[in-house]
């Protein structure tokens, strides 16, 4: 089947390859006609000649017209070209472990440039600089931007643009500087650039671009302050890249530079980067605030932020300021709040299309990157182009070494040598140079020079470090991410520090570690929301939700079976290494996320997933099918009426269900009589005072299968421990809301455990409520991230449809 | 937000905690401002459960920690065993450990471990397992973590086969319960100062 396709696409390859190139890229109409089609050239009345047959006008039957379709055909065929490239790619899945995807595209455009090279063809104008620059960068920059993890992005936002900024410069004005020393020895021939030209180059061959760098970062799972500040890195220094460009495009053209002029320069650096920033949020806002009204017209809400970011870019680049900074700003500001506004269909919509857009860019850049290496004319100077790969991976390293020590400080995590190396060594070269010493102007001397120089280094960083960096990475052992420990205990220790930090920051009232964000949250929820968000969002929507989770979630019932070996109070288990890997899937799908610290890693090349939230909806929902079981003792306990009820919108919680709490310290004797022990104590004391609370319920020996109780806990323990005020007749009953299979474990485990879950009981008439609520306060808490992609979950099974049977709502 | 000595002298102790845990003067102003906060009823203390009315207080404003699986272990770590109310030396002698190590931190025998050590860090983390401050992490604790942390998917046997496995894994004296040199040794290659460790905001 592999070959078979790959056969295909081969012949498919070719056969467009033809195509393209008969019908060329000028749009030359061969004056043959080929293989039987008559070519019938516009109809003159007194040309006989040209119906060489016919001799008067019989209808023309077949007719072609090549011209008017010509560029877009064009289009089309070469993003068609360039993505069968990629599907070709994806057939033997182990290339793309060992070589990146860019290595692979410009392999590809290699080959193509040389099929076009040698039967003369000129490829595609798409280099010029307003295609790219107006229609290809833009997708690209979107893309990083709509789908850059937010939070370690601010979390690291200081180390970012320390890089980004101080770090290109340091490269640009040290690589520049270099080359002007190189250029002075004679035998390089190359004493005719001056200092402006050489740091225009250096300018220009600084930007990095690790997009291949990326992806193995993420295979590898490098930790996630590194990966967040190469990303970050790379999406900033464009920006800098760019103005640096131009500022020393306009220097180089002058004859003399003076101090005012640097002066200038920096002032104008900052007019570009603050400026970009500005528009963007601008934009950003408008966007947020428009889908704030679009709720009649679902089906052209993508198009607006789409629109916007675009508008963003080019009102950018009306003014000459940092177009790249405005879309990436104008996407992180939109993203938030366009997300809860817009319909889940529309959510989708938007991250598919941006997705796909800048796949699409980027591959036919890198494609292009290929084709335009073998057809344009170089000019080869080994002295100059040896020594800008040297200096280049020279100052690249110094510049992060350097930097590091500065920075490192200042962080709470600070960067190991590993990390530094794989910051250095991931300074891959990419679009932004291909297509900027493409629009050098003419006038600078030695163009040709300093193309051929910045394609080998881009080639040069993409094929040998692009290669080389995942075994080196993997070698090195750069401090990883906690996914996949060894152990299972450490596994789940990591995870339990990881909540501890969660809620002892809490406690702090800090929030992850940022001051301003501090300040910038309450700003948010008081005045930002209250403004750009959509607020009555129809009940229905929530109704419907759930009903769809409640029918996927029983159909997952009906499909899983269960895989471990019953514990039968054996003194020692063996664990096969399939119960080991088992375990350790469910340990890493179902253990709680921590709210801060999920990295959302978002792979180049796929979609993110929205795991936590729909996490978060499973746990709601479940607790509510936990309520409706059939056998259960509580349902006659509670009456069914109280499910389900909404809480009008905007009040909180607590206002409604204000949390009782019996403190154990008094009634521990009375807890072991009472009858109501279904009031919780959240805040048992510590000591022994909390264990010999647990204790009193040893009593309840004839319903032991209480875990089943705990699904309950762990859901209602996400909503918050409050609503606890309903009265339950029985703790016991609570207990035995059990389902049968589950009723054979062994005493002893269950005492405190059961104790434990005993009080923290959920309440189902609690629970609806809390859920509804959880879900109109998710969005307005801070701490789930962006949380509207709960709309997402349903659009991924196609087995939802709206569910009839509604037993329970009111 | 200064960090003024005046301010932090109006606050008892300070100096002595400023010591001890290895705050600087602007942590414990903040760290006060936040007791403050969370103490309503400006009683010095702070405490769970307000005892005529038993509504939750201090603690139990903080909305956040309520939804944490583990939120009460934590709220519990910070009262000393018997006491109902913290006050504010206790406080911030709890969340010094949870400050970043201090790498260059050269010991003298004399010295106390200080407060945010990674041996401090474990314990603490020990503790939220060992509710009943026995020392050891029993099954049961464990079931009781696990089933806290673990969603709803799970099953009790699923539990009862990590909570084994763990224990194997962990306890290396067979007393089916593990103890916090156990609890360490299993935790050797992580790296604890990162984990638990927040920067605390000035």
């Amino acid at each position: 089947m592999d070959l078979h396709i790959s056969r295909r696409t081969e012949v498919l390859l070719v056969v467009f390859i033809l195509f393209s190139l008969l019908y060329g890229s000028r749009g030359e109409i061969p004056p043959k006609p080929t293989g039987g089609v008559t070519i019938v050239p516009p109809v003159k009345p007194d040309g006989p000649q040209a119906f060489p047959d016919a001799e008067k006008a019989n209808l023309p039957v077949f007719t072609m017209d090549y011209p008017r379709i010509q560029i877009p055909f064009e289009i089309t065929l070469w993003v068609l070209l360039a993505s069968f490239a990629k599907i070709g790619f994806h057939v033997y899945h182990k290339i793309t472990i060992w070589v990146p995807e860019s290595c692979l595209l410009i392999s590809i455009g290699l080959i193509v440039g040389g099929i076009m090279h040698s039967v003369h063809e000129e490829p595609p104008a798409v280099l010029s600089s307003n295609v790219f620059f107006l229609y290809m960068l833009p997708p690209i920059v979107l893309d990083s931007g709509y789908f850059m993890p937010t939070r370690p992005f601010f979390e690291n936002i200081g180390t970012v643009l320390w890089f980004a900024v101080v770090g290109t410069l340091w490269n640009s004005i040290g690589i520049g500087m270099s080359l002007f020393a190189i250029c002075q020895i004679e035998a390089f021939e190359v004493q005719d650039i001056n200092l402006q030209e050489n740091l225009l180059f250096a300018s220009i061959i600084s930007a990095v671009d690790p997009v291949a760098v990326l992806s193995v970062f993420e295979d590898v799972s490098v930790n996630e302050q590194l990966y967040i500040v190469v990303f970050g890195e790379c999406l900033f220094n464009d920006a800098v890249t760019v103005v640096l460009y131009n500022m020393f495009n306009f220097v180089a053209e002058m004859p003399v530079v003076e101090p005012v002029d640097v002066f200038l320069g920096v002032a104008r650096f900052f007019v570009v980067g603050l400026g970009g920033m500005g528009f963007g949020i601008l934009f950003g806002f408008v966007a947020a605030f428009t889908t704030r009204f679009t709720s009649r017209v679902r089906e052209i809400e993508p198009l607006f932020i789409f629109m916007y970011s675009y508008l963003a870019y080019l009102v950018a680049e009306l003014f000459a300021i940092s177009s790249i900074m405005a879309i990436v700003t104008c996407a992180l500001t939109m993203k938030y709040y366009v997300e809860e506004n817009v319909s889940q269909r529309s959510c989708t919509t938007i991250r598919h299309v941006v997705k796909m857009l800048g796949s699409i860019s980027e591959t036919l850049i890198f494609f292009f990157l290929g084709v335009v290496t073998i057809t344009t004319e170089h000019e080869w100077n080994w002295g100059y182009i040896l020594f800008t790969l040297l200096f280049a991976f020279i100052w690249r390293g110094l510049g992060v070494l350097v930097l590091t020590q500065i920075i490192n400080p200042f962080r709470t995590i600070p960067f190991h040598l590993k990390d530094q190396f794989g910051l250095a060594y991931g300074g891959l070269r990419g679009a932004i140079s291909f297509a900027l010493v493409f629009t050098l102007p003419d006038n600078i001397g030695r163009k040709q020079l300093f193309v051929t120089a910045t394609i080998a280094i881009i080639l040069f960083t993409v094929f040998l470090q692009g290669i080389s960096i995942r075994p080196l990475i993997e070698y090195i052992n750069v401090r990883r991410t906690n996914r996949n420990l060894d152990t299972i205990n450490v596994e789940v220790h990591c995870r339990l520090m990881e909540h501890t930090i969660a809620g002892i920051e809490d406690l702090c009232g800090q929030w992850s570690h940022f001051y301003w964000k501090d300040k910038f949250m309450k700003f948010n929820n008081r005045i930002l929301r209250r403004i750009l968000i959509r607020d009555n969002r129809a009940e229905s929507s929530i109704v419907a939700l759930y009903k769809k989770l409640e029918l996927q979630n029983a159909m997952e019932i009906l499909d899983t079976y269960e895989t471990f070996i019953k514990n039968s109070g054996k003194p020692k288990k063996k664990f096969l290494a399939s119960d080991l890997k088992s375990m350790h899937d469910i340990l890493s799908k179902n253990m709680y996320k921590i709210r801060q610290r999920t990295v959302a890693y978002t792979n180049k090349h796929a979609l993110p997933n929205d795991s936590q939230t729909k996490e978060i909806l499973i746990r709601r929902h479940t607790s509510i099918r936990r309520s409706l079981r059939p056998g259960s003792f509580q349902s006659s306990v509670v009456p069914k009426s109280h499910k389900y009820f909404s809480l009008p919108a905007g009040k909180s919680l607590e206002s409604k269900f204000p949390p009782t709490r019996l403190s154990y310290t008094d009634d521990q004797e009375t807890m072991s009589e009472v009858a109501y022990p279904s009031r919780r104590s959240r805040f048992h004391q510590p000591g022994r005072s909390s264990s010999r609370a647990m204790m009193p319920l040893q009593r309840l020996d004839t319903l032991k299968e209480a875990p089943s109780v705990d699904v309950l806990d762990e859901s209602t323990g996400e909503r918050g421990r409050m609503g606890h005020g309903m009265s339950r007749t029985n703790s016991s009953s609570s207990n035995a809301r059990i389902p049968a299979p589950r009723r054979q474990f062994p005493p002893s485990v269950d005492h405190d455990s059961s104790s434990a879950d005993n009080f923290r009981n959920g309440h189902h008439e609690a629970t609806a409520e809390e859920e509804e609520q959880q879900q109109q306060q998710q969005p307005s808490s801070p701490t789930p991230a962006w949380a509207a992609e709960t709309q997402d979950n349903t659009a991924q099974n196609p087995l939802l449809r709206r569910p009839q049977w509604n037993p329970k709502r009111k | 937000m200064g960090s003024s000595n005046s301010s932090v002298n109006n606050i008892p102790n300070a100096q002595e905690l400023m010591q001890e845990t290895g705050f600087s003067a602007a942590h414990i102003l903040r760290l006060h401002e936040r007791f403050e906060f969370l103490d309503k009823h400006k009683c010095g203390q702070l405490r769970l459960v307000d005892r005529p009315t038993n509504q939750p207080q201090d603690f139990g404003a903080v909305q956040e920690l309520a939804l944490n699986p583990i939120g009460d272990s934590i709220i519990s770590a910070f009262f000393s065993p018997g006491q109902e109310t913290v006050d504010f030396a206790s406080f911030v002698r709890i969340l010094a450990h949870f400050r970043p190590t201090d790498r260059n931190q050269s010991r003298d025998g004399a010295q106390q471990e200080p407060a945010n050590s990674s041996i401090r860090k474990l314990k603490f983390a020990f503790q939220m397992y060992d509710q009943d401050r026995d020392g050891k992490i029993s099954r049961a604790e464990l079931l009781q973590v696990l089933r806290a942390m673990l969603g709803i998917q799970v099953t009790e046997e699923q539990l009862q086969s990590i909570a084994e496995r763990a224990i194997q894994e962990a306890d290396l004296d067979r007393d089916d319960a593990i103890s916090f040199d156990e609890f360490r040794k299993s935790l050797e290659k992580v790296d604890i100062d990162h984990k638990m460790s927040i920067r605390f905001l000035r």
